[in-house]
């Protein structure tokens, strides 16, 4: 390692510490006005009194403070449960907005600064890091991979994933610990949409700033194919546009948050009563988008993958898809490549499609007749069922947690419903698939190692089939590691896919 | 019947795949090397990084189980072929593959072949085919019993190489064919200062014609290699281990490890002083047949009787040894079949310039034929194209930096289409991926 990638290593490792460390700043003191501004008048008799003994007391550090809430809280709806007296529980999320609103200190007063020190010097410092690159010869560069503990599901690996899954647990249920993050970034959401940051908006913020970081690092390795650069500005535009901006921008002008590019069922949200009575009442635009959203789906999926297959979605424009090309790219050939893993997956990921479906008629079922009962469910347990366990531990918490333990596709391969449905119609009824160039594969394996959908791409090479799967996204680094120029990805006429291998393979006579 | 096959790589294993294909024989395929079939080309790409050696298996371990090949790890000591029995190394084992828990819970699971626990050291055949590849070629110059001096071919030479290369600042690589330049990259990768020896006056210019291999060479040296040229090897110098090694002009050039990469031949030499005709390689007929009865040879090992034209009487491709591989189970199966390698075609890739050859490209134009170059001006992309002077036929390509389309230049090839309409029809041939700066304009310009 060089010095500059030695002192950009060192100012990521020095922003990333401090960020961490901004956790414990601030002071925080629940006063008077605090409670009455947080808490509903209907519960300032309840909680509100219940809250007393933490009245003027400072806290130095948040998660004391935090804990002593929570503590409060679930002993006065304990105490509700157990008499009975299941209208008086209190199920607002006050935690995270009582315990932003009761902190004074530094990332209050300075939180422009600290940005800078933080997420700023993480950033800037892994730019740096990757920018000796420059110094090497363009052409594949995946020296070392299976040699370093960051890549190889080593220490390090062990120590990202570990932080990562730390991380999406704490977002997901318990945010109320991450308050001093939020405030960070509450001077750029105050630019944008007006408001305090939330920890979606925090959530938003990091998530572009990774795709756009390592984005220009995967710029600088593929700066010899024009395809990985395309495609690498594609998902970094429209992350940074239409999953981070626009939606920010739509609020600022009270017109709803809509990522125009979510289609569902990967937007699994996107019937529900809230969000359909959201379009619904904002006018032209709402419509359009409501039309836009089911226009995608029924029309927009099947079109587009016809010409171009699912890459157009999976690897261009999805905001999944972009995090895995970008942040994930180190870890691609982590994936698991056998028969039995793909068994697993074709189980599970139609299997998601399956409930993403039953849960979605259910909750129109619902939203028309006004019966929360469904046969003998209920739609909304199979709603919020979904949105735990898929929304929240498959998507995030595995999904992107495991990265560097099982490759950057862990929720694409084995989660994701509309990679599924992308994925039927793709096998079905596609121009696209992935060339075979006659018999000139020599078996390396660098194909089917750095694919990070698991697809044993040289199964298919080596016996001179084209690739036509499902899950492919269209990455194209099967093509770009392929030392033999064997791989091509193409749109051509849909009947002259190579789907049966020959029996002997070209250059043969017999 | 029981077909019995000596070596695993690309050719014993075609074999073995396409004699399952068409039969139900009993198939039992032996190597001393590795228990499993794994990608010779690819060893490189372990050594740096890219891959881990279980990468390089293009079949996962229960597919010899679900395809009913049996598997031997062991080494074949002397072959009766007179009993048909090969005797084999008292080392020698069955290789079992135990399911993993991921192929246990997903049903992923074939019944093992039933073979004896223990492993008779005879073993009977009916037919018997001989794929043992190659090995370095050796002259006299090198001490092989000195630490730090090798070649690199088989997985064991990947295994020396690691360990011969642990606190090594420089190495002197001796010979420039395809292996020297892998394992220049090889060491390079490492931050192994790497000097090559080339006995010629330019890089691999016994195939390559002068301009690209000025190309090449130049290429090499950009990344950091000492390439020089028309400089041989005199002695190699150390005690325990190499210290240094001496050109034949004087020169000393100090170094902990010696690449010997000065080609392959057939690795036939257990097989001397046997009834099999042995000349340089395995004597085959045209339809890989040996002079014994039942016995075929395919891949490295094999020296063509008469080689058909323009063809060599050995050669060591990978692509010859699974053409080798698919022929030969033609004629054990079905019907005697006679190999016909169609258009030649061949691959590598030098550093980062990919490399395709079609049809013939010698690296002396012969007089009957134009030749017709073109190379980017900055960028390290090339192009060549021969054709008939005499009614415009096109005869080879070769290709650098770009990649052409194989079903395309054989077609053209085999229907001897003209300069002319190549010319004019490039594009077709172009299998460079989407986005890719097209140079079909400037190539017919400058042709």
């Amino acid at each position: 390692m060089n010095i500059l990638s030695r002192f950009g290593i060192l100012l990521f490792l020095l922003g990333f510490g401090l960020w961490l460390y901004t956790l414990t700043l601030n002071e925080f003191t629940l006063t008077e006005s605090v409670v009455k501004t947080i808490i509903k008048p209907e519960h300032q008799a309840t909680l509100g009194t219940k809250l007393t003994p933490m009245l003027n007391q400072t806290y130095a550090r948040g998660w004391a403070f935090t804990a002593d809430f929570d503590r409060i809280l679930n002993n006065l709806n304990a105490e509700y449960r157990t008499a009975q007296q299941w209208d008086k529980v209190i199920y607002d999320e006050y935690s995270f907005a009582i315990s932003k609103a009761a902190a004074v200190g530094p990332l209050k007063t300075q939180p422009w600064r600290w940005l800078f020190l933080t997420l700023g010097l993480a950033a800037l410092g892994a730019l740096i890091f990757f920018l000796p690159d420059l110094q090497r010869l363009s052409g594949i560069s995946n020296n070392g991979v299976f040699q370093n503990p960051a890549t190889n599901r080593g220490w390090i690996g062990w120590l990202v994933g570990t932080f990562l899954i730390g991380f999406y647990i704490f977002l997901y249920y318990y945010p109320q610990y991450l308050v001093n993050w939020t405030m960070l970034v509450d001077p750029v959401s105050k630019a944008l949409n007006g408001g305090e940051a939330s920890r979606w908006f925090l959530y938003g913020f990091l998530y572009t700033i990774c795709v756009v970081v390592m984005g220009l690092r995967m710029l600088l390795k593929y700066r010899h194919s024009r395809y990985q650069q395309v495609r690498t500005l594609s998902v970094m535009f429209f992350q940074t546009a239409f999953a981070f901006l626009i939606p920010e921008v739509l609020v600022s002008l009270n017109m709803p948050y809509f990522d125009f590019k979510n289609i569902w069922p990967l937007d699994y949200d996107f019937f529900f009563d809230y969000n359909l009575n959201g379009l619904i009442q904002s006018g032209h635009l709402g419509i359009f988008m409501l039309v836009w959203g089911i226009v995608l789906f029924v029309l927009g999926v099947p079109v587009m993958t016809y010409f171009f297959g699912k890459r157009w979605y999976c690897s261009w424009v999805c905001g999944c898809g972009g995090l895995a090309e970008t942040l994930g790219d180190p870890y691609r050939q982590l994936s698991n490549k056998s028969i039995a893993s793909w068994k697993i997956e074709r189980y599970l990921i139609h299997g998601v499609l399956v409930f993403a479906v039953v849960m979605t008629a259910m909750v129109l079922y619902s939203y028309f007749t006004g019966s929360s009962q469904v046969l003998f469910l209920d739609s909304y347990s199979v709603r919020s069922a979904y949105g735990f366990w898929i929304g929240g531990i498959f998507a995030g918490v595995v999904g992107t947690g495991f990265y560097p333990l099982m490759g950057n596709r862990v929720w694409c391969r084995f989660g994701c419903p509309l990679a599924a449905y992308l994925g039927y119609w793709q096998r079905a009824k596609s121009r696209f698939r992935i060339t075979t160039n006659g018999g000139q594969c020599i078996s390396c394996g660098n194909c089917s190692t750095y694919c990070e959908m698991g697809i044993d791409v040289r199964a298919y090479a080596q016996r001179g089939q084209d690739i036509v799967r499902s899950s492919c996204v269209g990455c194209g680094i099967c093509s770009a590691v392929c030392p033999r120029g064997v791989l091509n990805l193409e749109n051509l006429a849909e009947g002259s896919r190579v789907t049966v291998a020959p029996e002997v393979l070209r250059g043969n006579e017999i | 019947m029981h077909i019995v096959i000596i070596g695993n790589g690309i050719a014993g294993i075609t074999a073995a795949r396409h004699i399952r294909k068409l039969s139900d024989h009993r198939i039992t395929v032996i190597s001393k090397e590795t228990d499993h079939f794994f990608s010779r080309t690819a060893l490189m790409y372990v050594y740096m990084g890219h891959l881990r050696y279980e990468h390089t298996k293009p079949y996962e371990d229960w597919f010899w189980d679900k395809n009913r090949i049996e598997l031997i790890r062991g080494t074949v000591e002397k072959i009766d072929f007179d009993q048909k029995t090969l005797h084999l190394s008292a080392d020698s084992r069955v290789v079992k593959h135990q399911p993993t828990l991921l192929e246990k819970l997903t049903k992923t699971v074939f019944p093992t072949i039933q073979t004896p626990q223990t492993l008779p050291t005879e073993l009977k055949y009916d037919k018997l085919i001989i794929a043992t590849g190659s090995v370095p070629r050796w002259a006299d110059e090198y001490p092989r019993e000195l630490a730090g001096v090798q070649g690199l071919y088989s997985f064991q030479d990947l295994e020396l190489l690691e360990k011969n290369t642990q606190n090594v600042q420089k190495a002197v690589i001796v010979g420039g064919g395809l292996i020297g330049v892998e394992m220049a990259e090889m060491l390079h990768s490492r931050g192994i200062h790497v000097t090559m020896l080339v006995r010629e006056a330019s890089y691999w210019n016994n195939v390559l014609p002068h301009e690209e291999s000025a190309l090449i060479g130049q290429h090499i040296r950009r990344h950091g290699i000492d390439l020089r040229l028309s400089t041989e090897l005199r002695t190699v110098k150390g005690r325990a281990r190499v210290e240094a090694i001496q050109t034949k002009e004087g020169e000393e050039i100090a170094c902990q490890l010696v690449g010997v990469t000065i080609g392959v031949m057939p690795n036939v030499q257990f097989l001397q002083n046997s009834p099999l005709r042995i000349n340089r390689g395995v004597v085959v007929n045209e339809y890989l047949e040996t002079n014994l009865p039942d016995v075929y040879a395919v891949g490295d090992c094999v020296e063509h009787q008469q080689p058909r034209e323009g063809r060599k009487a050995i050669e060591q491709i990978w692509y010859t040894g699974r053409m080798m591989g698919e022929t030969v189970a033609r004629t054990i199966c079905d019907t005697r079949t006679a190999y016909q390698p169609g258009v030649f075609f061949n691959s590598a890739k030098f550093f980062d310039i990919e490399y395709q050859t079609y049809g013939d490209v010698p690296a002396q134009c012969p007089p009957d034929v134009a030749s017709v170059y073109w190379q980017h001006p900055t960028k390290e992309v090339a192009l060549r194209i021969n054709y008939q002077k005499e009614n415009q036929a096109v005869t080879g390509f070769n290709a650098f930096g770009l990649r052409l389309r194989h079903e395309v230049c054989e077609r053209w090839l085999k229907q001897h289409q003209t300069i002319e309409y190549v010319r004019q029809h490039l594009p077709e041939a172009n299998f460079d991926p989407e986005f890719f700066e097209r140079y079909e304009a400037q190539i017919t310009a400058t042709l």
